[in-house]
């Protein structure tokens, strides 16, 4: 059963047809949470504004739970729960009134769905009474989030909702999600970290406008066709200066601590490489097969 | 059993239609309640907003106060008989003026004042004593820089009293009193705009500040912050959005009408002939005004700099220039008359400066209060028609 | 090894009772990349101020590049590149103006401006960008452009905040071979990131809790110190200890 789908959308902007969606089509099932990952820029934002009614596709369709995003909008309002990239509350409200008042408007209370929002709230409570704009960025995220799930939404969009969020912040509010799913919301969530492809049951790559890829995190990485080795050397600038010196043939990159290199099969003999970097003077050399991230992947999609 | 049925059903609709209507009414108050919190909490613009009215009042109050003290007087004294010297010790008497030594002719009465200083001149004609015994009846010539016309009116007062003052004191009971007529000459500023105007102008320009700009910023503040993309994703009706975000400052702007009265009338003494209920429903009525032009901006703007900037350029200036307070409109080319009738402070101007100190009723108010319904509906028509139910 | 480009001790800063910055201690060596790791609030802006002599400290000494942060702020000033997420380059000039702007704000002699303009429009391939407003290129280009002009005066020292938010992996990438590079040319990196994955390209990094340095050391001596596979575990284990938030 599908709870968003989205037919062939496209949207441009201005005078100059700035293209911010080219025909974008995908479906999120019920009670999944699904990514939308790619860079700044890429109309993720576009995409989320269309699907929470706030803006008109120039071209295509979508529906939010059956519901038309363009005739129903009214209803799809009423079902949704949204967190805008950029959104920041009401920083001169403390804690209490901010949720206080999203409770009133969505017409419910703190109370009616408190057991929604327990689990992240606990950690608010005894701030209750701190401004917004007093608190950390990992603690503004989640109150944003329990202002936006105090109406038992039926589906979330978070659109960016751990950018500049530090890393320990961003681990919990991804733990939040799966919680959350497991309470039967469908979770369309939207980042340009890479590494949080794999929290999500299925993604969307996206890059300038056009999904690149829509599938589990899995699978998208068994589909990388080419050879990827990681290496490592005793410094790292020079070894990925020399692995690209070596042949136009393969592509290096930094990847954490190692160097990726990846390859078409049969181009490039490993072996002959790495006395390569032993003439050198590479020492504590490692150079071994490694399996394909989601980065990884998208790298390959955006050279191709 | 059908018939109870539909009974039953269409008496739950109606239950539920009342019920979505408390709804309604209950995220109103506390979207309401919202908005005066953001007024409360930021202490600085709320200084501002009240002190501001209050400042003008007493900076305007205290310039008057001072400078009619030992007041430079020439006096021309072209009879130099008993009487007129009686009456120039009787002026350097008071404490408002201070006599000059200077000797002047007639002619060069324009170039003493040109000298600055100088605030007031006052010409004894010739045979002063000889005409007032005699004829009983005697003229003086009174001439004041009205540049600065608030000041120019209290000297000619001041001095007119003192002229009243030694009449009676020299008349004798019984026989037919005698008469100084004081004839008065107004340099520079002939119709002699004074606190009368200057109060109901400060009146229009504090409303215009606090209902425009600050309601224009204030919408305008939701959309930068992201919260106006979840308030539009709510069920909250969005004109519910709009009037909510202006309630708070009807309420100020109520406040600030009554602080600026009552500090007119005690500071200034000026006098409050009309209804203070009808001042009070016309001030309501231009305060909608220029809510609903603040609102009308912050629908066309997506910035809060963007929205002061025309609140500033597009209303403030305006104001000042066309209302008629600062610069006389009769002396103004034709065009720029014609345009002051789209200002709406300019009819309230006249409204409050004809309840005020006129003392007229409504009946003579009908025209001006006709412009400002038009013109709010004008532009209220306009937002509910640009207004949109998403972003962009 | 050779010379030290920062080095602190002890420095502090207070605002109040609440200590930003509590007793810190580091040296940063020249042409090495230094990553400057904490959680939100961890005081790592206020340290980074204090070194770019923005801040005075409340107490401790510091000296970069040579110069006293207490009395040579503004010898400090000319002598260190900066750039960040939130401010680096103004989106209304043309990228050649914003270019010329920096140049001069540098003191950089207005014919050397000119080579050196035509060296980073050629370098990052920006020619047929170079009269446009720099609000209209892609941001991946404008991070490359923003750090090119940073170091444009030729400084011994670049502080980088945050440089490469948003941006896709490749154009991090692409930002991080200019990194490599200046580095080679011996001017020291500073750097601040919230990637995990770029800690592992510094040579060294250290991580801030709640005001203090809780961890200094190569990504891989702090991996075998906390018994991690990646940074991302060792950061998790550090910081959520941590008790302040911002």
């Amino acid at each position: 059963m599908e709870s968003i789908v989205v037919n062939g959308i496209s949207k441009w902007y201005g005078k100059e047809k700035l293209v911010a969606l080219k025909n974008v089509s995908f479906t999120v099932n019920h009670g999944e949470i699904f990514g939308i990952i790619g860079p700044d820029g890429a109309g993720k934002t576009s995409l989320f504004r269309i699907l929470t009614t706030l803006l008109l596709a120039d071209e295509g369709s979508a529906t939010v739970e059956g519901k038309d995003v363009v005739k129903q909008y009214k209803q799809i309002r009423n079902e949704i729960g949204y967190m805008p990239g950029r959104f920041s509350l009401y920083q001169d409200l403390t804690v209490k009134e901010n949720l206080t008042f999203f409770a009133t408007i969505f017409n419910t209370t703190i109370k009616e769905n408190y057991h929604l929002i327990k689990d992240i709230y606990v950690q608010l409570e005894p701030f209750n009474d701190r401004r917004a704009g007093k608190l950390s960025g990992g603690m503004k995220q989640k109150l944003a989030l329990c202002c936006a799930l105090i109406h038992k939404p039926t589906v979330l969009f978070l659109d960016e909702p751990t950018t500049g969020v530090d890393p320990v912040s961003r681990k919990e509010f991804w733990e939040m999600l799966g919680k959350l799913k497991e309470q039967g919301i469908t979770i369309l969530v939207s980042t340009p970290y890479m590494d949080e492809a794999s929290k999500c049951d299925r993604i969307a790559l996206i890059q300038n406008g056009s999904i690149l890829a829509t599938d589990t995190p899995n699978a998208i990485r068994q589909s990388f066709d080419l050879m990827l080795y990681k290496a490592k050397s005793h410094n790292t600038a020079l070894l990925l200066k020399d692995i690209r010196h070596y042949s136009k043939n393969l592509y290096a990159y930094a990847f954490g601590e190692h160097v990726h290199i990846t390859f078409k099969a049969g181009e490039i003999d490993i072996e002959e490489l790495k006395m390569n970097l032993i003439e050198r003077k590479h020492h504590d050399i490692i150079l071994e097969p490694d399996d394909a991230t989601i980065e990884d992947c998208f790298i390959q999609m955006l050279r191709a | 059993m059908t018939i109870w049925m539909r009974c039953f059903t269409g008496l739950q609709e109606v239950q539920k239609e009342q019920s979505d209507k408390l709804q309604d009414m209950k995220q109103f108050l506390a979207f309401i309640k919202k908005e005066f919190v953001h007024v409360i909490r930021d202490r600085r613009t709320l200084l501002i907003l009240f002190g501001m009215p209050i400042m003008q009042i007493l900076i305007f109050g205290f310039a008057l106060s001072n400078e009619i003290k030992n007041s430079k007087i020439i006096i021309v004294d072209k009879a130099d008989d008993v009487a007129s010297r009686e009456l120039i010790s009787k002026i350097d008497a008071s404490k408002y003026f201070e006599v000059s030594n200077e000797r002047i002719s007639e002619s060069e009465i324009e170039p003493a004042f040109q000298k600055g200083k100088l605030k007031i001149v006052m010409v004894i004609p010739a045979q002063f004593n000889l005409d007032l015994h005699h004829s009983g009846v005697s003229q003086i010539q009174l001439i004041a820089d009205a540049s600065d016309p608030n000041t120019a009116n209290l000297l000619v007062n001041y001095v007119s009293a003192i002229v009243k003052d030694y009449q009676s004191e020299i008349s004798v009971p019984g026989i037919i009193p005698y008469r100084i007529l004081p004839e008065t000459r107004m340099l520079y500023n002939p119709q002699l705009k004074s606190a009368h105007n200057f109060v109901p102008g400060v009146m229009a320009l504090v409303l215009m500040l606090v209902c425009v700009m600050m309601t224009a910023i204030t919408i305008v503040r939701e959309k930068e912050t992201g919260t106006m993309e979840v308030l539009l994703v709510s069920p909250l009706r969005p004109w519910l959005v709009m009037v909510a975000k202006a309630v708070p400052y009807l309420v100020l702007s109520w406040v600030n009408v009554t602080t600026i009265l009552i500090l007119s009338v005690t500071v200034l003494n000026l006098p409050f002939n009309g209804s203070l209920l009808l001042l009070f429903a016309e001030s309501t009525l231009f305060i909608i005004t220029c809510l609903t032009l603040g609102i009308f901006i912050s629908i066309m703007t997506n910035s809060q700099q963007v929205a002061m900037l025309i609140s500033l350029m597009g209303m403030l200036l305006p104001t000042l220039l066309f209302s008629g307070f600062m610069f006389p409109l009769e002396n103004m080319p034709e065009v720029l008359q014609w345009i002051s009738n789209i200002i709406p402070a300019r009819w309230y101007y006249v409204i409050v400066k004809d309840i005020m100190i006129k003392g007229l009723g409504f009946a003579s108010l009908y025209k001006e209060t006709l412009a400002l319904v038009v013109i709010t509906l004008f532009f209220f028509i306009i937002s509910i028609k640009t207004f949109k139910q998403r972003l962009a | 090894m050779g010379d030290k480009v920062i080095t602190t001790e002890g420095l502090t800063k207070k605002f109040g009772d609440f200590t930003a910055v509590d007793n810190i201690t580091f040296d940063v060596e020249k042409g090495e990349i230094f990553g400057f790791l904490g959680a939100n609030g961890a005081g790592k802006t206020t340290a980074m101020r204090m070194l770019c002599g923005l801040s005075i400290p409340s107490g401790g000494k510091a000296t970069v590049a040579g110069y006293d942060v207490y009395r040579q702020t503004e010898k400090i000033k000319e002598n260190i590149g900066y750039m960040s997420q939130k401010f680096s380059l103004y989106e209304d000039l043309t990228v050649i103006e914003n270019i010329n702007f920096f140049g001069g704000i540098y003191k950089i002699p207005s014919n050397l401006i000119k080579k050196k303009s035509d060296e980073v429009i050629e370098k990052l391939g920006l020619q047929p960008h170079a009269k446009k407003l720099v609000g209209s290129i892609p941001l991946g280009w404008k991070q490359k452009l923003a750090f090119s002009v940073a170091i444009l005066h030729e400084p011994g020292l670049v502080f980088l905040d945050e440089p490469t938010g948003g941006v896709d992996p490749v154009a991090r990438r692409q930002f991080w071979d200019l990194i490599y590079e200046a580095a080679e040319r011996g001017i020291t990196v500073f750097i601040t990131t919230h990637y995990m994955d770029e800690a592992e390209y510094c040579d060294r990094i250290s991580i801030m809790v709640d005001g203090r340095i809780d961890a200094l050391g190569s990504p891989t001596a702090l991996k075998k110190q906390f018994s991690s596979d990646n940074m991302d575990e060792v950061f998790y284990r550090l910081a959520r200890g941590a008790k302040r938030t911002e």
